[in-house]
């Protein structure tokens, strides 16, 4: 029989073990370790989630539970390269944020929370970014980009595709 | 019109050359609060010191923080946590976010001083997903603090040691709920507490636990190093009609953005007037136009009118003209171009995402308030609608005593200010596009939702 392919790597693993000693218990690590997979991985499959239960000692159902509570984490499939989030709240809707996120999903050929055919971009709603002096902006991985208009909007598309 | 810019503590670091390291926060005088506090006075000195201050949490909620720590219990065996609060995602806010990217160290020495006051050995910062530069700035910052024994096992040669980590959060306002973090930091869904027991009793890992915002640990940092007297001298004392005031003392960061001309995070005493704050910090409404209404803490707090702009920013002023409070003082400005309608749909779109669906109130309320502002953009709107959008913000939150936290209140005040206060563009709004229909009162399907997110 041929052993089933594990889908966290032994650096995962490492990883999310050398947080341990930080908490009291090990489910506390249940949100680190699906950053991590995540991060790798850009989403956590459901095969994931049971190796990242038997590391933690919980159900499967436990650590499922927990990420199905929160939007971060994709399970259909990995997200786009880039992950790009468009402020839909009030201090970037008053100045144009709903139409910077119509305007790139219109260029980019898809609707909010879908991903480019290439899987260069995925682009999704978010609410405030704590970035409301720039409104309006969107956070593309770990890029903040500021004061939106049309045309930096489309030429970050044009930058994210090329790639 | 003269600026009365005040000296800024909080912010004095901001824009200096690498400013987020220990180099440059020690050349500025930085760790000298702590190392006093650790020589001269004991853990309960400490809290008193916190609250004679008279400092009451920037988090959203304005409890007196050293009344706070007063009621962990007394001569626990451990271990009692501290919990910092940067999940920071109420809609206007973003000050705590310029403090760790700009100032961690400011921030760090208070964490290590509210820990000392509160014997915490461990203490966890539940830092949102969306601040990647503040993880890193602080991760650097901390690494320097263990470097120089700052934190670590015997700080400086004391019997006090401590840890900090920071833990990432995933994208859900609700986590900023005290025990919607403490849920969350255990690694389960981040569904608030019922109360009591309060964290401080049994908070994260079912220990004793103080949770605390970034901008209430920056003001301990100064509190240390500069007095007590030096915090009071500025903000409003307590009201005396209100017995239940504890005044608004010490600096604050409020936040401005929306329709004004220079948007940003701008320190002041607590307590200066909306309209100081647009006119003089802000510049003004942008393109000459007239201010219509705004946001005055985050958009939990409901609105103010233009001739509401006249009130004070503190704890207890804003309350006395229909709002549910201060919150984390984020003024959002809106010119006279804006529907109220558009700004209520915003608002109730926000909170129907944020709801943790707990509580029926909440899920239904939240849920079925958007429902009706979807059709009434979509032109089917009918005024029966405004009285029941005003049942359901008049029904859920912990004011009325139906839901298990403090979110459900939040989405009620936007209802209630928009349509208390302007009932009028609404009623008008709805007549004009629903001609024929705008009368009935039977029942009518709900929409889908009409904008694509
Ligand atoms: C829905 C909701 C969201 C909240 N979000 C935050 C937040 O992002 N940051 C914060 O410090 N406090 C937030 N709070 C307030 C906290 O529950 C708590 O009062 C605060 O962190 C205590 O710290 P402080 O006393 O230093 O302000 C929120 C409260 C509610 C009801
Ligand atoms: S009030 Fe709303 S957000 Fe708070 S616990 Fe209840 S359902 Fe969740
Ligand atoms: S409202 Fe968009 S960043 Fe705050």
């Amino acid at each position: 029989m041929i052993a089933k392919q594990r889908v966290l790597t032994d650096e995962m693993i490492a990883e999310i073990k050398a947080l341990f000693p930080r908490y009291p218990t090990k489910q506390a690590v249940t949100l680190p370790a699906l950053h991590i997979v995540n991060e790798k991985l850009r989403n956590v499959p459901l095969e994931a989630i049971v190796e990242i239960a038997a590391l933690l000692e919980l159900a499967p159902a436990q650590v499922q539970d927990t990420l199905s509570f929160y939007g971060m984490f994709k399970q259909n499939g990995p997200h786009g390269k880039v992950r790009a989030w468009v402020c839909r709240s009030i201090s970037c809707a008053l100045r144009g944020g709903d139409e910077i996120l119509n305007h790139l999903c219109h260029h980019a050929g898809i609707k909010p929370g879908e991903t480019t055919v290439n899987g260069a971009l995925t682009l999704e709603f978010a609410e405030c970014l704590g970035a409301c002096e720039y409104a309006p902006c969107m956070l593309a991985n770990q890029t903040l980009h500021k004061n939106l208009t049309n045309e930096s909007a489309e030429a970050f598309l044009k930058e994210v595709t090329a790639k | 019109m003269p600026v009365p810019k005040s000296e800024s503590v909080l912010l004095a670091n901001v824009g200096k050359s690498e400013s987020w390291t220990l180099r440059a926060y020690e050349a500025s005088g930085g760790y000298k609060g702590m190392r006093k506090v650790f020589k001269e006075m004991s853990p309960v000195e400490t809290t008193e010191m916190v609250k004679s201050s008279g400092l009451r949490g920037r988090g959203g909620a304005g409890f007196p923080t050293g009344l706070k720590w007063t009621f962990l219990p007394k001569d626990h065996p451990g271990p009692i946590y501290m919990c910092i609060n940067a999940d920071e995602s109420e809609p206007g806010t973003f000050n705590n976010r310029i403090l760790m990217e700009d100032d961690p160290h400011q921030v760090l020495e208070g964490i290590i001083i509210s820990c000392y006051a509160t014997k915490a050995t461990t203490a966890y910062l539940y830092l949102r997903y969306e601040y990647p530069l503040c993880w890193d700035r602080l991760q650097s910052a901390i690494d320097e603090c263990y470097a120089k024994n700052l934190l670590g096992k015997n700080i400086l040669g004391s019997e006090f040691s401590l840890d900090i980590f920071l833990h990432k959060g995933a994208a859900a306002y609700i986590c900023g709920e005290e025990t919607g973090l403490i849920e969350s930091l255990e690694g389960k869904r981040a569904w608030p507490r019922i109360k009591p027991p309060f964290p401080a009793v049994e908070g994260a890992f079912r220990k004793p636990t103080v949770v605390n915002n970034i901008e209430t640990v920056a003001c301990v940092t100064h509190i240390a190093n500069r007095g007590v007297d030096w915090f009071k001298s500025m903000g409003v004392p307590p009201d005396p009609k209100n017995p239940r005031d504890a005044g608004s003392y010490g600096p604050k960061l409020y936040c401005l953005s929306g329709h004004v001309n220079q948007p940003g995070c701008y320190e002041a005493p607590l307590g200066i007037t909306c309209r100081e704050l647009i006119d003089e910090f802000g510049g003004g409404v942008w393109k000459n136009r007239k201010g219509k209404a705004a946001i005055p803490g985050g958009i939990s707090m409901g609105l103010l009118t233009e001739p509401e702009f006249d009130t004070k920013l503190d704890f207890n002023a804003l309350g006395k003209v229909g709002c549910l409070g201060l919150g984390t003082a984020a003024v959002v400005v809106m010119d006279e171009t804006v529907s109220i309608v558009d700004f209520l749909h915003n608002s109730c779109r926000f909170f129907q995402h944020e709801s943790c669906g707990q509580c029926t109130p909440c899920r239904e309320g939240t849920a079925w308030a958007l429902r009706m502002l979807n059709r009434m953009k979509a032109g089917k709107g009918r005024l029966k609608d405004l009285d029941l959008l005003l049942e359901i913000g008049d029904s859920i939150g912990i004011i009325p005593g139906t839901t298990i936290c403090g979110l459900a209140d939040g989405a009620a005040w936007p209802i209630k200010n928009a349509i208390r206060k302007f009932r009028g563009e609404f009623e008008d709004y709805i007549k004009r596009t629903n001609p024929n229909g705008y009368a009935v009162t039977e029942p009518v399907p709900a929409l889908v939702e009409l904008q694509t997110h």
